[in-house]
């Protein structure tokens, strides 16, 4: 078997047959993901701890005032209500004003598409879109990304089968690891929607915001190009 | 990073309240790319961010009799799809270029490329801005300083003012308003720009309770030719290891008045005016040009490792000259 196997398949076609059974076993299996079993573990071990975790809150938050209703409008240190409008959806949270939009994503949300690398605004792996344009979510707070429309790469992919960007990659080996891919997808797709006509020495100059350390630049500047045409073609946003 | 408060004034006055006297009250917030980072690494520390895009007229371009004013939050962004910008000052186009990220373009605001910190290693790594050890010499001049000063470097600071910005503006002519409790006040770009002598001291001239809230390019810059070239260490996002902006007031092929400006050579961006004065009455080609890049390296003073800079400078001019006259090459 290819080690492709295992790819969403670009003609969107499904498995032989026979394989049929096997697979929705395995699926079944799959449900219970490596995450919520990470998850599942981590409350475990959370529990035993609890006590002095909850010791440490307790003297942490005393002196800090809370938020809501202080003068000149200031809000925090404290928690305070957020609302976000990501992938379409309301989602309403309670966070402290220096929480980074790319932790509430991963830790309150669970859209752990956006990676954390860098963690500065520099290799582009937890890139999202602001109201269309790709901006770092490491170094966007939360707070100041209420009113604007987030999409994250969970948002970008259609129901079925790849966005054309996503395609593209496939189709052109535009990643190895694959750890940049999301943010890799997020900063094109951006750059193809005001740059419908992107020429390659384009590239070389305008998509320098995000790092592959594998090293798959040649890849993704060719999947840019071939992913320019098919979105012309099908229209952008799935 | 500690816990702050965070506040998204709608008015300067309003704002300018937030802010205290002392750099750690308080934090003027905008773009966020470089002070998230710095408040990420412990290098800065904050009770309070202020939130400065909420202000309105902060964020527009717009000409007048006095030239042309661009608010402190527009992004680099809005900058370099502005068509007049383009049209009048490539130079500006060359620098935002140079920053190869589209992420950093959509966020950095024109306020904080002015304002970031430098991004000398040993300032980054907590060692201050000045990089003294306990007897208060430079741990720059005794490690590795391949990315620091060849101007400028007599003194303690020996970093590198880091904005492609600044030289650029400065060579403009430009003017940048800063509003404090006690009203407006406008600061020539090359003196906004400061040499640090001693601890605490910062590398502009802003206090703790100001805030930079425009820039204007002085209309008699308008018609001047002009260019940045910048020196990368690679083709992706990084900050350049020297630049040269220019600006040429040009009588049909012959300099009448020259500004020539290096970057990323000193604490702050560094005129080269034995440079621009030579030009004068000269015509700009391949000779004239390269002399113009001997006379403005004239003086360097190189650290232990950093005499490549000397040459990279050099040559910075020399392309700047040409790519302002039309001469453009990668």
């Amino acid at each position: 078997m290819s080690p492709h196997e295992d790819k969403p398949r670009p003609d969107g076609t499904e498995k032989p047959d026979e394989k049929r059974e096997k697979n929705a076993q395995e699926k079944k299996l799959r449900d219970l993901s490596r995450r919520s079993f990470i998850k599942g573990a981590g409350i475990a071990s959370v529990a035993a701890s609890a006590g002095a975790l909850l010791a440490d809150r307790v003297l942490e938050a005393a002196p800090r005032p809370q938020s809501g209703g202080m003068a000149g409008g200031v809000v925090g240190p404290g928690e305070v209500p957020i609302t976000l409008k990501i992938n379409g959806q309301i989602r309403k949270l309670n966070l402290e004003p220096r929480v980074m939009l790319l932790d509430a994503l991963r830790n309150h949300l669970d859209l752990t598409g956006a990676k954390k690398v860098c963690d500065r605004a520099t290799c582009g792996a937890c890139t999202v879109h602001l109201d269309g344009r790709a901006v770092y979510s490491c170094t966007t707070l939360a707070i100041d990304a209420q009113g604007h429309d987030i999409t994250t790469i969970e948002g970008l992919e259609p129901k079925e089968g790849l966005h054309p960007m996503s395609q593209a990659f496939w189709n052109n080996d535009a990643q190895q690891c694959g750890f940049c891919t999301p943010g890799f997808v997020m900063a094109c797709t951006a750059y193809v929607e005001h740059e419908p006509n992107p020429t390659y020495e384009g590239l070389q100059k305008s998509l320098g915001g995000n790092l592959c350390r594998c090293g798959t630049y040649m890849g993704i500047r060719e999947a840019v190009l071939e992913a320019a045409k098919t979105m012309k073609t099908k229209g952008g946003r799935a | 990073m500690d816990a702050f408060e965070y506040a998204k004034p709608s008015s300067l006055k309003e704002a300018l309240g937030l802010l205290g006297s002392d750099w750690d009250d308080a934090s003027v917030f905008a773009g966020g790319t470089d002070l998230i980072s710095l408040l990420k690494d412990d290098v800065v520390d904050t009770k309070r961010l202020v939130n400065i895009k909420g202000i309105a007229g902060l964020n527009r371009v717009h000409e007048s009799a006095e030239g042309v004013h661009i608010g402190a939050a527009v992004t680099v962004e809005e900058l370099f799809s502005n068509r007049m910008i383009r049209e009048q000052f490539p130079a500006i186009i060359d620098a935002a270029e140079g920053i190869r990220s589209p992420q950093l373009h959509n966020m950095s605001t024109v306020g904080g490329w002015l304002c970031q910190r430098p991004r000398c290693w040993y300032y980054r790594n907590g060692f201050g801005l000045l990089a003294l050890d306990k007897d208060g010499q430079s741990l720059v001049t005794q490690g590795d300083n391949r990315y620091h000063a060849i101007f400028g470097n007599s003194g303690p600071a020996k970093f590198i003012s880091p904005s492609s910005f600044g030289p650029v503006l400065i060579a403009l002519g430009g003017e940048m308003r800063i509003e404090g409790p006690k009203g407006a006040r406008d600061v020539a770009a090359a003196d906004f720009f400061v040499i640090p002598q001693k601890q605490g001291e910062r590398e502009h001239a802003l206090a703790p309770n100001e805030i930079v809230t425009e820039i204007t390019i002085p209309a008699a810059s308008r018609g001047m030719r002009n260019a940045l070239y910048e020196v990368r260490p690679k083709e992706g996002l990084d900050w350049p290891l020297t630049t040269a902006a220019v600006a040429l007031r040009m009588r049909g092929d012959t300099v009448e008045r020259a500004r020539i400006v290096l970057g990323h050579v000193a604490p702050k961006p560094w005129p080269a005016e034995d440079a621009a004065k030579w030009l004068v009455g000269k015509t700009i080609n391949e000779e004239n040009a390269a002399k113009a890049g001997d006379a403005a390296v004239q003086g360097a003073t190189p650290l232990s490792r950093n005499g490549y800079k000397v040459q990279l400078a050099r040559v910075s001019v020399k392309r700047a000259l040409l790519a302002a006259v039309g001469e453009r090459r990668v």
